[in-house]
């Protein structure tokens, strides 16, 4: 590249410099790339578990049916929610930030790029250790929440626990690191004249969400450590037989748990609160009460993780206190629906696919937030504890709230990701499909629950109420199924052939809309630059601000002889996570050879990626011409 | 543009339909309520369903007032007043839901200590220990000095505390129309208290999950008048040993009882004066003919069932662990299977009384 001038790095290591090709995938740390990647696994892992669901309402269609095996539905129903929580809607959030966090706040992108590559093989690689346990003995049979004693090795000897435990510590680790890498970025990176209180809301759920992450996977990753220890080597945290308090991993695992929603839905209340001002063409409405609100229920989200735990008899006080923290986090959560509403006010709103997955989220989630409402009664969650009610009061929550947002988002941002559009007709005959599919499934779940349906059961009897809400609910997902199929036929039509987007094709305010669409791996030819909150919408309509816009294109600081630093990739992030994954196929299978011999390769890679060097080089885009 | 309008509404109208013509009452429904703790229960929810229709009437009234009102015009290229917020609007709508929240914590609070508080069982109460196993219920009476499994009996219009214990993993002692669940945890000790107020047989079912035929732990709540209760209680302190019947399929089915090894596994009081054999952590059979269901509420238990049951249990209840006792390819696996059956439906069976049916069938209040 005749524009760049090349850094110089130790012989031994060499960073690859790869921009095309397979191996530019696996060594990258683009935050884009990464972010691609983050979205692409997510929604592989999605179809998967939407095929698993499928399976269970198909057992679950008429009463008394045997289509699989109890074990195999149990394992249908724990895959499904593991891959759900962990491996597709957390990671789909946490993609989105990667790939659109540093371009909003005008950096180039996170501050540790490798360990975000690190982080993204963990999770995947993690993800897929667990789906090996298919062909390898048999998957996790105990539940997404893997209560105990379901775990201990008396009550279940197969290795699909060991799975479980080893792949979900190994993922979590990746999600600590990311999050850590977003709090850093986010605190240090912004451009020059972000203030906090300047920032995307999407920006700042991101913030808060990496913050809750730090705080709840601790808990949860002691639980796995102690199931780990008790299956591997012996210990008895959880074996009833010898004493143990099984409820402990009740405690440790929603500490985690509740906090998790809201690791989930915080991202998506950033995306809604993108996309309905962008489309209403009007700022967010009360931008503070909205961050405010979310940080309450981040904090109010680490003090109510036993409304889970109201039947396990913890007493009338306890029940009494967590059913009123429970109350409290739905004033906040109320407050951001009727602001979003605000936006909605008085704007002049244009009904893309993206802006009617918002209005469907409105809808969902209120209805969720209802039905959460309720089961914070202790008095009225000891009946519908553990049935469909529940089942169908969280679907509506974090799969109407954060999948159908997600959906929207891809329609969103999928321009600047591609520099395609999305088509929009066939967009929203999906969306159509999608929203029906999903009310036809979930809302009879609700009253199955109440006429007597526990959940996590592989079949029931006929003649006591349910048969046509399973009926409705299996029907459901054939329409459903169909808007995700054309959901897909949208995006590889368009990818394949698309209309071109243009740099800002919904009128954007936040500063991703400012650069090319893709971005250049760079990001910003010039290091961008804010006075406003919305600062590129100031700067494109200069009638509706106060104060003298600037253009964040534009008014960057003075040309830097140096050019812009681009690191070189590197193998060490991937060969890491191998070592982390090939060690846990020794541990799950008492391969202690296997398992130290990774450690050692393990701690080669940490000395590689430590003394590989800078590498890179100096791009000098105003030598390549105008971009933007 | 009109039919665009019909066909929009279609779907609603359909559920209205659909939900106007069935009945949420059933068997197992929290809308049928058949004593004090169910209806509480169900009285909280009413309360707040109520209250939680007018904010999804607000919410849904402004959302298709926005959509309609401020949907873009075709060539409109306007930009809208660009308000950043107001403070007035913002306290209303944080005051709103704390008035709601406030509406709905001072009944909750109030139920919790009333249905929740821990109970010292007195003389008036019926206290029986509820384990649960992978996928049975042993019901045992201390009062009594009894026990029996997978049909808890009570009598009407006592408080029955439930000392819930389990001897493996998790489960959950549920029957919503009687009242919420309570979790089985080992080595700690759960209380719940139900009670019937009409006689009848309310279905129950473990609801939490304790892996394999978890699908398949339930139970009946058979609740009798105290007469009959007692009755009852007493036909197990004193069981009828029957060491001979005039059926020699009976005659035959006690010799196979105790061939085939069921002896082994469980406790039978009318088997033989004195011994009742078994192990405690398996069903107990004892005046097996006084049961209405058989293999943990799985099936009714006629002859035929009962007989399915014990000639292959994996094709009743998959993935349970009573053994399977013939080879498939067996000739007299049908026979033995059905004496085994007989003799077990003979059990206490001369004591039994008019049989109980469904309450739900004999119209107790909440039904429809």
């Amino acid at each position: 590249m005749a524009a760049s001038t090349n850094v110089a790095q130790p012989a031994l290591f060499v960073r690859p410099t790869w921009r095309t090709g397979l191996r530019s995938w696996l060594t990258t740390v683009d935050h884009k790339k990464l972010g691609i990647l983050y979205i692409l696994s997510s929604f592989v892992f999605m179809g998967l578990a939407s095929i698993e669901a499928f399976i269970m309402r198909l057992q679950l269609m008429r009463p008394g049916q045997q289509l699989v095996s109890p074990d195999f539905f149990n394992q249908m129903f724990t895959m499904h929610g593991v891959t759900m929580v962990f491996l597709a809607i957390m990671p789909l959030g946490i993609g989105f930030a990667n790939y659109f966090v540093p371009l909003m706040i005008g950096a180039r992108d996170l501050a540790f790029p490798r360990l975000n590559a690190f982080g993204y093989w963990v999770y995947s690689l993690g993800g897929l250790m667990i789906y090996t346990s298919f062909f390898l003995g048999g998957a996790p049979d105990i539940g997404w929440t893997g209560y105990a004693p379901n775990t201990s090795l008396s009550a279940n000897p197969g290795l699909g626990v060991d799975f479980y435990m080893y792949g979900l510590f190994v993922s979590g680790i990746g999600t600590t690191a990311t999050a850590m890498n977003l709090i850093v970025t986010i605190i240090n990176m912004r451009a020059p004249g972000m203030t906090f209180m300047r920032m995307p809301v999407f920006v700042w759920m991101m913030l808060i969400t990496s913050f809750m992450i730090i705080f709840a996977f601790p808990p949860l990753t002691v639980a796995f450590l102690q199931v780990i220890l008790d299956r591997t080597f012996g210990t008895l945290f959880y074996v009833p037989e010898a004493g143990a308090l099984p409820i402990l991993w009740q405690h440790l695992f929603w500490i985690f748990g509740h906090p998790e929603v809201y690791i989930i839905i915080l991202p998506a209340f950033g995306l809604v609160s993108e996309m309905i001002p962008t489309f209403s063409r009007k700022p967010l409405f009360g931008y503070p009460v909205m961050v405010l609100a979310s940080i309450l229920i981040a904090f109010m989200g680490f003090a109510v993780w036993s409304h889970h735990m109201f039947t396990t008899g913890l007493g009338p006080v306890v029940n009494t206190a967590f059913s009123l923290t429970s109350f409290i986090i739905g004033i906040p959560t109320g407050v951001k629906i009727f602001n979003w509403l605000g936006t909605l006010w008085g704007g002049n709103i244009r009904f893309t696919t993206s802006l009617m997955y918002c209005l469907a989220f409105i809808v969902t989630f209120t209805l969720g937030g209802i039905t959460g409402i309720m089961v914070a009664m202790p008095t009225f969650d000891a009946q519908v504890h553990d049935t469909y009610f529940v089942v169908a009061h969280f679907h509506y929550a974090m799969g109407g709230g954060a999948l159908l947002t997600f959906l929207g988002g891809v329609h969103y941002w999928f321009p600047k990701m591609t520099g395609k559009l999305l088509d929009e007709r066939l967009g929203k005959a999906a969306f159509w499909f999608i929203v029906i599919g999903f009310h036809t499934i979930f809302f009879p779940q609700h009253l199955a629950g109440l006429m007597g349906m526990p959940r996590r059961i592989q079949t029931y009897p006929a003649g006591i109420g349910l048969e046509l809400w399973n009926l409705m609910s299996t029907f459901g997902t054939f329409i459903m199924g169909i808007g995700l199929v054309l959901f897909a036929i949208n995006v590889i039509k368009t990818f394949r052939s698309g209309k071109p987007a243009g740099n800002d094709p919904w009128d954007g305010r936040t500063l991703e809309w400012a650069t090319s669409s893709p971005p250049p791996y760079y990001d910003f030819d010039v290091q961008p630059v804010v006075n406003s909150i919305d600062a590129l919408w100031a700067y494109k309509h200069p009638e509706t601000l106060h104060v003298e816009p600037i253009d964040p294109r534009k008014a960057g600081r003075e040309y830097d002889p140096h050019g812009i630093h681009v690191p070189g990739q590197s193998w060490y992030p991937l060969l890491a996570s191998l070592a982390i994954i090939v060690g846990s196929y020794g541990l799950i299978y008492d391969n202690l050879v296997l398992a130290i011999v990774s450690g050692f390769f393990f701690i080669f890679t940490i000395f590689g990626w430590a003394f590989e060097g800078v590498g890179g080089h100096h791009v000098h885009p105003e030598l390549e011409g105008e971009r933007a | 543009m009109r039919i665009g309008w019909l066909w929009r509404a279609l779907p609603g109208a359909a559920l209205m339909f659909v939900l106007s013509g069935c009945s949420l009452v059933g068997e197992q429904s929290v809308f049928a309520p058949a004593g004090p703790l169910a209806s509480e229960q169900l009285g909280l929810f009413m309360y707040t369903w109520r209250l939680s229709i007018p904010v999804m009437l607000l919410v849904g009234g402004v959302l298709v007032y926005v959509i309609v009102r401020y949907r873009n015009r075709r060539g409109d290229d306007s930009i809208p007043g660009q308000t950043h917020g107001n403070v007035l609007l913002e306290v209303v709508w944080t005051t709103i839901p704390v008035l709601i929240v406030i509406l709905i914590a001072v009944p909750t609070v109030r139920s919790i200590f009333r249905t929740q508080s821990f109970i010292e069982a007195g003389e008036e109460d019926v206290v029986v220990t509820v384990t649960g196993y992978q996928w049975w219920w042993k019901f045992e009476y201390p009062q009594y000095g009894i026990t029996t499994a997978n049909e808890l009996h009570v009598p009407v219009g006592a408080r029955v505390v439930l000392d819930l214990e389990s001897g493996d993993v998790l489960h959950a002692f549920w029957a919503p129309r009687l009242g919420g669940k309570v979790d089985l945890i080992p080595n700690q000790d759960n209380q719940l208290w139900i009670q019937a107020d009409e006689p009848g047989v309310y279905y129950g079912q473990c609801a939490e999950l304790c892996l394999g035929a978890h699908a398949y732990m339930r139970f009946r709540v058979v609740a009798e008048e105290p007469e009959d209760f007692q009755r009852w209680v007493e036909s197990f302190q004193q069981p009828v040993v029957q060491t001979v019947s005039s059926d020699p399929l009976v005659q035959q089915g006690r010799t196979l009882f105790a061939q085939k090894g069921c002896i082994g596994c469980h406790a039978n009081d009318n088997y033989a004066e004195g011994i009742s054999y078994g192990q405690p952590q398996y069903p107990n059979l004892t005046n097996f003919g006084l049961r209405y269901t058989v293999g943990a509420a799985v099936l009714d238990a006629t002859l035929d069932n009962v007989a399915q049951w014990i000639m292959d249990p994996q094709s009743v209840k998959p993935g349970n662990r009573m053994p399977t006792l013939w080879a498939a390819d067996d000739p007299n696996r049908e026979e033995e299977a059905r004496a085994i059956a007989a003799y077990l439906l003979s059990l206490g069976a001369e004591q039994r009384t008019a049989d109980a049916g469904s309450a739900l069938a004999m119209g107790v209040p909440g039904g429809n």
